[in-house]
């Protein structure tokens, strides 16, 4: 009896802390979710059903956001695992100066996204004193003077997932590095006895050997992908729907908060959906591997 | 002639192998470039003055005249220091409670036997899956209607628990053979005694990477700060460099910024210089950004 005391009072502060802002928070989004018309002023609201999804599947907004997520995950998911994958590769197959590498790889993880975000704008942004670093640079080989924080949507989506790949690659280029270090050099001597070809050695032994933290990344990729914001808001600014480059996750906190704020059922709606969309794909992902990734 | 083929075959392998260890080491380059040039580019621009960086219509990769003003101006014109301490006693009181939280409720999974234990588990388990996204919108409210508003508390509360380290934790606790605790039993050590002078010392490695990812994370905590706090006394430096960017120093001022975006970065920087093995270690084991 005492024994069974003491264990709850030790995870009575955990168990308070996610009753009040995980459990709690969880059931009443679904309840916000389906109150018509709630006012954040007075508290009441007229009716219960859908309409609160309906409003947002129609707002242009939220399509806007909806169109840049998808287009974020498809470009930069891929990419940056690709990306990671290849210099892993190369980084495992070198000795010297390989800790250097490492090192300088995983800076900017530890940075704070909105500080460097601003030293991105400040290379691509064109403002009257200059068109910016890249721009320049981008000139010097012919090309034409292009303004990537302010200018077309195309300049702004390439600026947002070349950032997105900058900020998103050390944890993969680490993992990557840390799980080529654990495959066997067994297998890799036989397959040099056997005079395999060095694309064949990647495919039959490197992939199928390092495919479950491959998996991982891609699976944390998308989520993470799916849920990006602050790296939006390092770039173009607090008001990303001007800029025309919201996302999912900013629509709802627009909708929370500041200026367009004070409809936490729109948000809530929004927030759901995205979780939906989110289980959806990660339970694809799952099945998807079953059939691929290799596991001992 | 048969060896002179061979050893034409094998300079030939030689070159080849040659060529490729150098394409190598300038892929490599070329992606170190792209890292840190950001850094340096933050870094040079910070210390030139107002005038010599907006005269330049091509930006200089160097700067002759370097100049502090900037630093001076960053700490003067917006309350840069009061930011940085928020940031600080967020980090450290955040840190310090969460792993009081963690510690204890690991404890409790790994050594002691109490009814409904699985069921718990399994059910802290499952919040796992549960983003922040979701929740944060009642949190949100719940916070506003205790009038915890601008307030560290209302800072502070809602991320001082994490299920994921307790597991992280917990697995590391099992790890501890229990003969240890059954001859502490014994002895008549109580429970708090062990944890706290065997469990502890034992399990240090893993308690450092959680305590590092956590003070990352804490320092570069964005969206929450955000919906919490709209008194500048109250910003954390990510909130602040976005207040500093929209309203600071008048618009243009870019070099004073970037003196900011320093000043900013420079403590983890330096902290994960210092202990960057152990920081690329716990993150490998166990850190997701975020």
């Amino acid at each position: 009896m005492k024994k069974n005391l003491t264990a709850w009072l030790c995870l009575l502060p955990a168990l308070l802390f996610l009753l009040v802002f995980m459990v709690y928070p969880l059931v009443d989004v679904l309840i916000y979710s389906f109150e018509e018309g709630f006012n954040f002023a007075s508290g009441r609201f007229f009716g219960t059903g859908f309409y609160n999804y309906s409003y947002v599947l129609h707002d242009p907004f939220f399509i806007q956001a909806l169109k840049n997520t998808f287009i974020i995950v498809i470009i930069t998911v891929p990419l940056s695992t690709g990306i990671a994958l290849l210099i892993s590769m190369e980084l495992s197959s070198i000795k010297f100066l390989r800790d250097l590498f490492q090192t300088i790889y995983f800076l900017p993880y530890v940075t704070n996204t909105l500080a460097v975000g601003l030293v991105f704008m400040i290379l691509f942004k064109k403002t009257a004193y200059s068109d910016g670093l890249i721009s320049l640079l981008i000139q010097v080989f012919g090309g034409p003077s292009v303004d990537f924080i302010g200018g077309p949507y195309w300049a702004k989506m390439f600026v947002m997932c070349f950032y997105t790949i900058w900020i998103v690659l050390p944890f993969k280029i680490l993992i990557l590095t840390s799980a080529l270090a654990s495959v066997n050099p067994m297998y890799y001597k036989a397959a040099q006895i056997d005079a395999t070809p060095k694309w064949r050695v990647f495919y039959k032994i490197t992939l199928p050997m390092i495919s479950p933290m491959v998996f991982y990344l891609v699976i944390t990729g998308f989520i993470g992908a799916f849920k990006a914001y602050s790296d939006e808001v390092a770039l173009f600014g607090t008001d990303l729907n001007a800029a025309g480059m919201n996302t999912i996750v900013g629509y709802v906190y627009d909708m929370l908060y500041g200026n367009s704020g004070g409809y936490p059922s729109y948000a809530s709606a929004a927030a759901l959906i995205l979780f939906t969309i989110v289980f959806t794909i990660t339970t694809i992902n799952l099945l998807v591997s079953k059939k691929t990734v290799y596991y001992n | 002639m048969n060896e002179k083929d061979n050893r034409k075959i094998e300079i030939r392998a030689g070159i080849r192998d040659r060529a490729r260890t150098i394409g190598t080491y300038l892929f490599l380059s070329l992606w170190g470039i792209i890292v840190l040039f950001p850094f340096y580019w933050m870094m040079l621009s910070s210390v030139k003055s107002y005038g010599s960086y907006n005269s330049e219509y091509v930006p200089k990769f160097f700067t002759l005249t370097p100049t502090m003003e900037n630093y001076i101006t960053a700490f003067t014109a917006v309350p840069l220091a009061r930011y940085f301490l928020n940031t600080l006693i967020f980090t450290v009181v955040t840190t310090a409670i969460m792993m009081i939280v963690v510690i204890l409720s690991a404890f409790a999974f790994a050594r002691l036997d109490f009814k409904g234990k699985d069921i718990v588990f399994s059910m802290f388990l499952s919040l796992m899956m549960i983003p922040n996204e979701l929740v944060i919108i009642t949190n949100f409210v719940t916070i506003t209607n205790l009038n915890l508003r601008n307030t560290f508390m209302g800072l502070i509360l809602p991320s001082v628990t994490s299920v994921f380290y307790i597991y992280l934790l917990k697995e590391n606790f099992e790890q501890i053979p229990e003969e240890l605790y059954k001859a502490a039993k014994v002895d008549g050590t109580s429970d708090f005694r062990y944890l706290w002078k065997v469990m502890l010392p034992i399990s240090k490695p893993t308690i450092v990477t959680i305590t590092i990812l956590k003070v990352i994370e804490c320092w570069n905590s964005y969206v929450w700060p955000r919906l919490i706090t709209d008194d500048s006394n109250y910003f954390l430096v990510s909130n602040g460099i976005q207040e500093i960017r929209e309203n600071g120093f008048g618009r243009e001022n870019v070099p004073a910024m970037m003196a900011a975006v320093v000043v900013i970065s420079v403590p983890l920087v330096v902290l994960f210089l210092i202990f960057r093995h152990k920081i690329m270690a716990g993150v490998a084991r166990g850190g997701t950004k975020g």
